[in-house]
């Protein structure tokens, strides 16, 4: 009696071993796609590093790589909205600029105080937002004529309003927003404190809250990545985030800006995979007529999808206005094809309905990568341009493959 | 001469994680007309698509013999050159170009990549006619209605010399005339040496016009059946397809009616492009708790044009009309109103208008009422997950999980998807258009079962199908529409196919007004 028991206990055993290994191994498949283009990005940033010799990765690089790129990243999640509800917008560049020539306008010709000009741009971008929702939503123009008139439009105003000059310079408060720093509340010397004590706070944070998930889903009863995995997981991100700080503390701390691009990427994460107003932007990225008859506003969505597009564009324009020092009637040219680039290097799909924020943001940081590494070697923009050209086409055309190769 | 046109032995076919096809052999005889039928996910289409040359040589195991010689396609063209053409489910018909444009796209007229349009135009003419359509050939696709549609599709097929057509659910979307037309044409062709492989889940069609019939389930042949010797019955196929009795089609149910709970008045509703045209002309119409109410109507009666615009006005112009629910009149003026008030319309297009297809099993049962898992807009997934499971389980949807995306599904289960995304809604009357179309005997048993269990659940249904046994079998009264106007109403005792057909053919003309 004993020994047939025990064979099927052992067999049980057996059984469920290789359910785990299965499980494991079909999680790695499904985070195939998504941690496709992380990898990318470490092997971009592995090969410039050996390229330039360890330029890459030094403080200073990194930190210029974050106020270089912060613009770019800031359109990219808004556009990525946009992209993931089917549409496009050609005039984020044009909006950029338009926004910075009204702050140039209102903070040194009429010595409007910066947080009141902040505010009226960042109004004034909802407005821009609007007037192209409205024809998007509403009277149902598409999109990529809509924002191309846009362009044209909003470049040319600002030309009018600069008058075809520059106007320079800012009030150092407003310089701060893209080249300040947060300032060593210990007191670190060299190296600076807050900057460690802040990664070791987001450190603990971040294993908190993964932890509280699992825990919420072991109560559920599904099941969870087994704990060895986990925990290696944890362990790698952990030390990407103090290798991160480390590196920034020795340098001057952590850029102002770079707070609020991570505010910015973690609102609109949460808001695009946790609340209800994700959901139906998603839906009506797949399936405008489904989603139409499940009762979502369809219009309205979309209307706010542009409004805030108009939000984040006018935000760009004045971190970029900052960094420059000055309102230029040129800038923002050619931001709008940087943010779509970085969003379909990160996984957006064409046809809507796809892509994640933190698929932009990875996106964005592979261009910014090369944008950066590539000028360290001292390539032209000439072969800059060439290349990324490759590169965007690359990442999609991989992107396909993988998806043919999964159907 | 070879007694066989088409031989397949041994084909298996190998999806990642399934087996579509498992040793399937299919014989198909010089000019007859020879039936294929099995359950949704059977493997009919995926049989078809190693026929075609869709999934090439190298991609599935076995052997395919065209007139006696092995065939390795390794695309569509080659296996068309031969002479096999397939007409898909969905007609891929551009609707922007002629019937001529059509007919002869891919396969153009021309010589040195110069259109020969005289000659286009000609053989058209020709071809329309060996079909018996009678439109222009510069008529674009786009104004011909699905049945014309159909027809051009099979000139199509003609024009490509056809040795052996290849029609999946070819009347599916086309009403009783239509099919009947189109089942004769097809007799026609087999006089003239056609053969023809026909795939439909419509029995009594397969009775009318097959020769014999192959049956597959899970994947296997089963068996092949002589019409003519063996002794073949729908319920005989049925027996096959489902590897059980279904001594009846319909499951049972003791309807317990109560009170009217909701009332469609005087409602009329124009044409959206066009409105000066009434497409819903003064309808009237009301359901009681508990009950099945079915309409019953031809294509174009304007059914599913009454049901979108009751449904949040989804469908037309200058609306009028009252609804009223449990005696007060409610706002139904868009979708969300409509679902607010308790109403749910399960659309008759899983996939156009129903599905997010790119989007996983759970995303589509929670989408029209994500409120019910989330605290202030943030959506709980774990409960997001619990709900969805509770669906799979109860309506045994046939998937690996709820991450699965809904495109991987087949007919059958997409339509339990959306079913379960209504009834997650918690409706008091569900609206269901064509709830069984293009879904296996099988399912729809099982669809029967989930709508008497809403109906005996207190909730109100109504039904709309074109499959007049399906009205018959499943309503307790009947409403019967034609020209947007109702015709009719039939209580269950009093039903027959033949009353409801003449109330659905009749016309303004005949009342004489």
């Amino acid at each position: 009696m004993e020994a047939p028991m025990q064979k099927t206990v052992h067999q049980l055993s057996k059984r469920s071993t290789k359910d785990e290994r299965l499980t494991f191994k079909q999680m790695i498949k499904s985070n195939m796609r998504s941690y496709s283009m992380v990898i990318a990005l470490v092997l971009i940033m592995l090969l410039f590093q050996l390229l330039t010799g360890g330029i890459l990765l030094r403080p200073l690089n990194i930190t210029n790589l974050i106020l270089q790129n912060s613009y770019i990243l800031v359109l990219a999640v808004g556009m990525m909205l946009v992209i993931i509800t089917g549409h496009i917008d050609l005039s984020v560049g044009s909006v950029a600029a338009f926004v910075g020539a009204l702050a140039g306008i209102l903070m040194v010709q009429h010595h409007v105080p910066v947080w009141m000009t902040v505010l009226i741009c960042l109004v004034l971008g909802a407005l821009i937002g609007a007037w192209q929702g409205f024809w998007v939503a509403y009277v149902k123009i598409p999109a990529f004529i809509v924002t191309l008139a846009g362009m044209l439009l909003f470049r040319g105003l600002t030309m009018v309003i600069l008058e075809g000059q520059s106007i320079a310079p800012f009030p150092k408060t407003f310089q701060n927003i893209s080249s300040g720093f947060l300032p060593d509340l210990f007191n670190g010397g060299s190296l600076h404190l807050f900057t460690l004590v802040v990664g070791l706070a987001i450190s603990v944070l971040f294993i908190a809250l993964e932890w509280r998930k699992r825990n919420s889903q072991k109560k559920y009863g599904f099941a969870v990545s087994p704990a060895p995995v986990f925990g290696i997981k944890m362990a790698v991100i952990v030390a990407v985030i103090m290798i991160f700080s480390y590196i920034l503390a020795t340098y001057e701390g952590i850029p102002t800006i770079l707070v609020i691009l991570a505010a910015l990427i973690i609102a609109y994460s949460f808001v695009a995979n946790r609340t209800v107003v994700g959901r139906h932007i998603y839906a009506i990225g797949g399936n405008e007529k489904a989603a139409q008859l499940s009762g979502i506003k369809t219009k309205r969505v979309t209307f706010w999808v542009f409004v805030n597009m108009g939000v984040l564009a006018a935000l760009s324009g004045l971190i970029f206005a900052a960094r420059l020092n000055a309102a230029t009637p040129k800038a923002g040219n050619l931001f709008e094809l940087d943010a779509i680039a970085a969003c379909f290097i990160g996984g957006a799909s064409a046809y809507g309905g796809v892509g994640t924020i933190g698929g932009a943001i990875i996106g964005g940081l592979v261009m910014g990568v090369m944008n950066n590494g590539m000028s360290l070697l001292g390539l032209g923009i000439d072969w800059q341009q060439a290349i990324k050209g490759l590169v965007l086409l690359a990442a999609v055309a991989f992107d396909i493959y993988n998806k043919n190769k999964a159907a | 001469m070879c007694a066989f046109i088409l031989e397949m032995r041994g084909i298996t076919k190998q999806f990642p994680g399934v087996k579509a096809l498992d040793n399937v052999n299919l014989k198909v005889r010089e000019g007859e007309i020879h039936a294929l039928c099995g359950e949704n996910g059977a493997g009919k289409s995926t049989l078809m698509k190693v026929l075609s040359g869709v999934y090439p040589y190298g991609t599935y195991d076995g052997e395919i013999l065209f007139k006696g010689e092995v065939c390795k396609f390794k695309d569509i063209k080659q296996s068309e050159q031969l002479g096999i053409v397939i007409i898909h489910q969905e007609l891929a018909l551009i609707p922007y170009l002629s019937i001529a444009e059509n007919i002869f796209l891919g396969n153009e007229r021309a010589k040195k990549g110069v259109i020969n349009w005289n000659e286009t135009f000609a053989q058209t003419k020709e071809l329309l006619q060996k079909v018996g359509l009678d439109e222009s050939p510069h008529t674009l696709v786009g104004q011909l209605g699905v049945g014309k549609q159909q027809l051009v599709e099979i000139a199509k097929a003609l024009s490509k010399e056809v040795k052996l057509l290849i029609l999946d659910e070819p009347t599916a979307a086309l009403n009783e005339d239509d099919s009947e037309n189109l089942l004769n044409l097809l007799l026609e062709f087999k006089k003239q040496g056609l053969s023809a492989i026909i795939i439909s889940h419509k029995l009594n069609e397969i009775a009318k016009v097959a020769d014999s019939i192959t049956i597959l389930r899970d994947g296997k042949t089963i068996e092949t059946l002589d019409m003519k010797r063996d002794e073949v019955t729908e319920d005989r196929i049925i027996r096959g397809m489902v590897g059980r009795d279904l001594t009846n089609r319909y499951p049972t149910r003791t309807p317990k009616i109560g009170e009217v709970i909701f009332e469609v008045k005087n409602w009329t509703v124009h044409h959206p492009v066009y409105p000066e045209r009434k497409v819903i002309d003064n309808v009237h119409l009301s359901i009681r708790r508990g009950e099945i109410v079915g309409i019953a109507g031809l294509m174009g009666a304007g059914r599913t044009e009454l049901a979108m615009s009751i449904f949040g006005r989804s469908y037309g112009k200058k609306i009028s009309g009252e609804i009223w629910k449990n005696g007060a009149k409610i706002d139904v003026s868009d979708v969300s109103k409509a679902i607010a008030n308790g109403i749910a319309y399960v659309t008759e297009d899983r996939k156009g208008n129903g599905l997010i297809l790119m989007e996983d099993i759970r995303k589509n049962i929670t989408l029209s009422r994500l409120g019910k898992i989330s605290n202030h807009f943030v959506v709980d997934e774990n409960k997001e997950i619990i709900e969805s499971e509770r669906f799979r389980n109860q309506f045994k949807i046939k998937t690996p999980s709820v991450f699965q995306k809904a495109e991987a599904l087949s007919g059958g289960n997409q339509q339990k998807v959306v079913l379960s995304k209504w009834i997650f809604a918690e409706p008091d009357i569900l609206i269901l258009d064509e709830p069984t179309r293009g879904i296996d005997v099988g399912a729809k048993y099982e669809i029967y079962t989930i709508i008497h269990q809403l109906a005996n659940a207190g909730k109100g249904i109504l039904m709309i199908s074109s499959e007049l046994p399906e009205i018959l079998g499943m309503c307790d009264r009947i409403y019967v529409m034609s020209e947007g106007r109702i015709t009719g109403e039939v209580v269950r005792e009093e039903a027959t196919q033949e009353k409801l057909m003449r109330l659905m053919t009749k016309t303004a003309i005949r009342e004489g007004v």
